[in-house]
């Protein structure tokens, strides 16, 4: 994408990295915030699997080798907090959800990611498609550290980052709107930071 | 820095317990109903850095209580299966 408005770019969600400040943030610099809601929960990597089950003709699931070997993309993304904090270009690695979710025939309309610890989110499906999502598990050319979320988390930098859930491992897919752990708590369904969606009702 | 680092005592959450309840909250004799841990709330483990405030049990680390301010609302789950038994 070369340059388009800001007001296009509150309502596509596919800003990328172009370094503005959506309403009410600041940026945070060269720090990364960790916001716990419990214990790091540490997965060792031959543990680990992804699986996209739910409303689908046959669920799809890929151990840590599998998911590895997958074709695999960089990008570099600005981030927004609901709690304020903005970080411009941070760089990832990790598998498309647009690759992932190919393995699956469904017509459902929403996700909820799932994540070791108990953590849950609800997306609309078609915001983890179009290449706006992916399931990361390197971070600034490292292994993604168990702080922020590895061994692998879900990105969706175009929501508040609450949506993209740490030691996420799995998706389950549903025709109906299922509000995760913040959404049930007060936090907005959808999180557009664009239309500085935080909370319920904004 | 670990998560554990961030981590604070029940004491932590008095201040929002105080918006929600007219008793000493961090007093309260807190059962756990997974693993039937019995302490003072105060004695429960807080993560208090997220959107939300997260109370968990001090020995299996369920989660008991979750509470969150959003403008004009306090936000208070406990559905995290816990007993509290409040004297008087
Ligand atoms: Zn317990």
């Amino acid at each position: 994408m070369a340059f388009v408005s800001r007001g296009f770019l509150g309502r596509s969600g596919t800003h990328r990295g172009t370094g503005e400040l959506p309403p009410g943030q600041y940026d945070v610099g060269d720090g990364f915030p960790v916001l716990s809601a419990g214990p790091t929960p540490r997965t060792a990597t031959e543990d680990w699997d992804f699986t996209i089950d739910g409303e689908v003709a046959e669920r799809a699931r890929w151990t840590w080798q599998e998911f590895r070997s997958l074709p695999r993309e960089d990008v570099v993304v600005d981030i927004h907090c609901v709690t304020k904090w903005s970080k411009f270009r941070t760089a990832w690695s990790g598998v498309s959800l647009d690759t992932l979710l190919a393995a699956v025939d469904t017509s459902a309309e929403y996700a909820v990611a799932v994540s070791d610890g108990g953590y849950t989110t609800n997306l609309p499906l078609e915001d983890l498609v179009d290449g706006r999502a992916w399931i990361v598990d390197r971070y600034e050319g490292e292994p993604l550290a168990a702080e922020h979320g590895g061994p692998a988390r879900l990105l969706c930098p175009h929501l508040y980052f609450w949506k993209s859930a740490k030691w996420v491992r799995g998706l389950r897919l549903s025709s109906t709107d299922e509000p995760g752990f913040w959404e049930t708590l007060g936090y907005h369904d959808y999180g557009d930071p664009w239309r500085e969606q935080r909370y319920a009702g904004d | 820095m670990t998560t554990e680092s961030r981590r604070l005592d029940g004491n932590a959450a008095a201040g929002r317990l105080a918006d929600v309840f007219v008793f000493d909250a961090t007093v309260v004799r807190t059962r756990c109903g997974t693993c039937g841990t019995s302490a003072p709330l105060g004695h429960y483990h807080v993560y208090a850095d997220g959107p939300g405030m997260v109370v968990r049990c001090p020995t299996c680390e369920k989660m008991i209580m979750r509470l969150a301010q959003t403008p004009g609302h306090t936000w208070l789950d406990m559905g995290g299966a816990a007993t509290l038994d409040i004297g008087e």
